[in-house]
């Protein structure tokens, strides 16, 4: 039942095949026996439940709100849920209750989701493995998948090697986790150097960044305004299209919204693929990217060329240079997004008194970490007066070149770029932590944060396991608003690829929860 | 025509900075990292900003109100420096400064009419002091002045 897509659970519910009851119970029990993976900061357990009740008289009386009604979402710790503590994996908001909904998360609510917690991330969603949370980092589900542990049997590594696990990616990690291991059917998460797309493609789950001004950031503590959006993680296209469906659309609450009419995004199945141009930007071909990716890259170009798509090599000149853009235009928008935490109004607090700048310095000292506070001090120095026009404004003009390297590109005849998500499979957390936070950063965002200084949509599809049995996924980027078009062809992308489904027997068999059929459901090849 | 991208020489530099995800971390161990391509990478040259002086971190905390004096932080902070330093290399003549992909559309303004509030309870209620109605600050003092005193009281309390 958990393996099922949020379609097909529907029907379920409606069908009266599972109550909205059973199924956040599953998932709570399921939550508790994966507690090892770190996935969830806070479970909502006891409004879960009153939520799925309500739900349950719905369809009772055959009133259920839509697609989305009864069933068990997560949302990254770093968007508002009132009521629900809300602390960005930092000590600074550990113990914050918000007093109001970030919007996505109340359109979910209006829907009938069943909110089922808050997930982990890196402190303020600065990071790429989320493991610089203050609640420790989250683990991959693949690393007790049997596709994995096979691969690992096979290489003579101990199978039981519990401390070699890995990392999910970040910075949504926890989102992903909990969606990849079946605690949910979707996961919100937020997208601003690639956030979402990241532990998407180290998860196996679709993971989509809609199109900047498409769906509203009012309640998502920002990092970047200009470039941040919430992002949705699913284990398969359609259920994206369902969540972004429900989403999308003007918020009066934030005017980065667009107000023209969005949707709806029902996905047409894509049979001809003929009048496709797929582009394959060349300068993404760094020397970074694992030949293994490179080969799944390329297998993928050749998959749209062999259906009849035209696909063609197209140059992004300032590609190189995006990722330093993207470190000053980040930290400076950053240094100036941190200023809010200051102990007065919320969060955490120290105990100097002795004058109102020793207390937010303190206060400051105390809440952030170590990448937090490095980000502000760069942030500062880009925004000095002398350094202004040097750094911040140069970066902005830089923006625009990168920005415009997109529209020549569109323009010429692309629909859609196809380029790699990640350098390559997910790594074992002992080898990711031996460089700093923003040396990884740096690296592993560099297919992805282009597209967030762009403002365009982007989106994972999870594409074969790699030699060592662990997810690979790739990454299409359509033009801004083009985001039906984009998951119409990611889905078509998705139903040649056949992704296999997680095998986590070893998991799925010591919970007792779960009747045999069920198990046996869970973890058959689907499609 | 797509698989020249995929033949190319990878090893061969694609442009300057085209190795700058590594290249701009200074110190780096990137040949830990295994997707490291050559360990030849080094940081660009030396930005105009320069040495980090102590009266820029000084500057630069008291403006961010972060303390990170220790010789990591300032090492970051140096390494940040120089990676951003990179940006030189662009032609940015005659571009404007881009501030957000929307540019081409308006924001707009709201009506001024009240549809909610009133929650000054729930919004005290996350304050750690409060008296009334109001949020209870310090009194504002010079921050050098107390600096020394605060750091004092700050190492004992982590301690």
């Amino acid at each position: 039942m958990l393996g099922l897509s949020l379609r097909e659970v529907s029907a379920a519910l409606k069908q009266g095949q599972v109550s909205p009851m059973e199924l956040c119970q599953k998932c709570l029990s399921l939550i508790k026996e994966t507690k090892f993976l770190n996935a969830y900061i806070t479970v909502a357990e006891e409004k879960a439940l009153k939520q799925a009740e309500e739900s349950e008289k719905r369809y009772e009386k055959g009133q259920a709100l839509g697609v989305l009604d009864g069933i068990p979402v997560a949302v990254k710790d770093n968007f508002s849920t009132a009521g629900i503590e809300t602390t960005c994996a930092s000590s600074m908001l550990k113990g914050y209750i918000p007093p109001y909904n970030a919007t996505v998360v109340q359109k979910l609510l209006d829907q009938g989701a069943v909110l089922l917690g808050k997930t982990n991330l890196d402190e303020f969603a600065m990071g790429s493995g989320s493991t610089d949370g203050i609640f420790g980092p989250v683990r991959n589900p693949w690393s007790y998948s049997k596709q994995y542990r096979e691969k690992r049997k096979q290489s003579h590594h101990r199978a039981d090697e519990d401390s070699n696990w890995l990392i999910t990616g970040g910075s949504s990690g926890g989102s992903a986790a909990a969606v990849s291991a079946f605690t949910c059917f979707a996961a919100l998460g937020s997208d601003t150097g690639g956030s979402t797309r990241n532990p998407a493609a180290l998860c196996g789950l679709v993971g989509l960044k809609p199109t900047y001004g498409l769906v509203s950031r009012y309640g998502l503590i920002p990092l970047v305004n200009s470039m941040d959006v919430p992002g949705i993680l699913t284990r398969c296209v359609d259920d994206a299209a369902i969540v972004l469906g429900v989403l999308a659309g003007h918020d009066p609450k934030d005017s980065t919204t667009t107000q023209d009419p969005v949707g709806p995004f029902i996905l047409p199945i894509l049979r001809d693929v003929s009048k496709l141009c797929i582009g394959i930007p060349k300068e993404y071909n760094v020397p970074e990217l694992s030949s293994e990716m490179q080969a799944f890259w390329s297998k993928a170009a050749d998959l749209f060329a062999s259906k009849g798509a035209k696909v063609v090599e197209v140059s992004l000149p300032h590609t190189s240079y995006s990722i330093v853009c993207y470190h000053v235009l980040c930290t400076a928008e950053v240094a100036s997004n941190m200023a809010r935490f200051d102990g007065l109004e919320y969060g955490h607090r120290c105990n100097v008194n002795v004058s109102t700048e020793a207390m937010y310095a303190a206060t400051r000292r105390e809440g952030f970490n170590d990448v937090v506070r490095g980000r502000i001090l760069s942030g500062n120095f880009f925004l000095l007066r002398e350094n202004y026009d040097d750094y911040f404004v140069k970066a902005q003009k830089v923006r625009r070149l990168i920005a415009n390297d997109f529209v020549k590109v569109f323009n010429s005849g692309v629909d859609v770029l196809l380029t790699p998500t990640t350098l390559s499979d997910a790594v074992p957390y002992l080898e990711f932590i031996k460089e700093d936070n923003r040396t990884r950063s740096a690296q592993d965002d560099i297919f992805t944060q282009s597209v967030n200084m762009a403002g365009l949509p982007a989106v994972n599809v999870p594409m074969a396991l790699s030699s060592q049995g662990l997810p690979v996924g790739l990454q299409l980027i359509g033009r801004a608003f083009s985001d039906q078009q984009l998951l119409t062809v990611a889905k078509w992308f998705e139903e040649q690829v056949q992704f296999p489904v997680i095998q986590l027997q070893e998991l799925v068999d010591n919970c007792p929860t779960f009747s045999q059929h069920e198990k046996l459901g869970l973890v058959s090849l689907k499609r | 025509m797509w698989r020249r991208t995929f033949r190319a020489t990878l090893r061969a530099g694609l442009g300057p900075g085209a190795t700058g995800a590594v290249a701009g971390a200074p110190g780096a161990r990137v040949g830990s990292c295994r997707f490291a391509g050559s360990d030849s990478e080094k940081a660009a040259g030396p930005s105009p900003g320069g040495r980090v002086s102590a009266e820029l971190i000084e500057h630069l905390e008291r403006l961010a109100l972060v303390d990170f004096r220790n010789r990591e932080g300032v090492a970051r902070l140096q390494a940040a420096i120089e990676f951003a330093g990179q940006l030189r290399a662009v032609d940015t003549d005659g571009v404007e400064p881009m501030e957000s992909v929307l540019e081409d559309r308006c924001l707009y303004l709201r009506a001024d009419e009240v549809v909610e509030g009133s929650c000054a309870e729930d919004l005290l209620q996350n304050s750690q002091q409060t008296v009334e109605e109001y949020f209870v600050a310090p009194l504002g003092r010079c921050y050098t002045e107390v600096t020394s005193l605060c750091q004092n009281k700050v190492n004992n309390i982590q301690s």
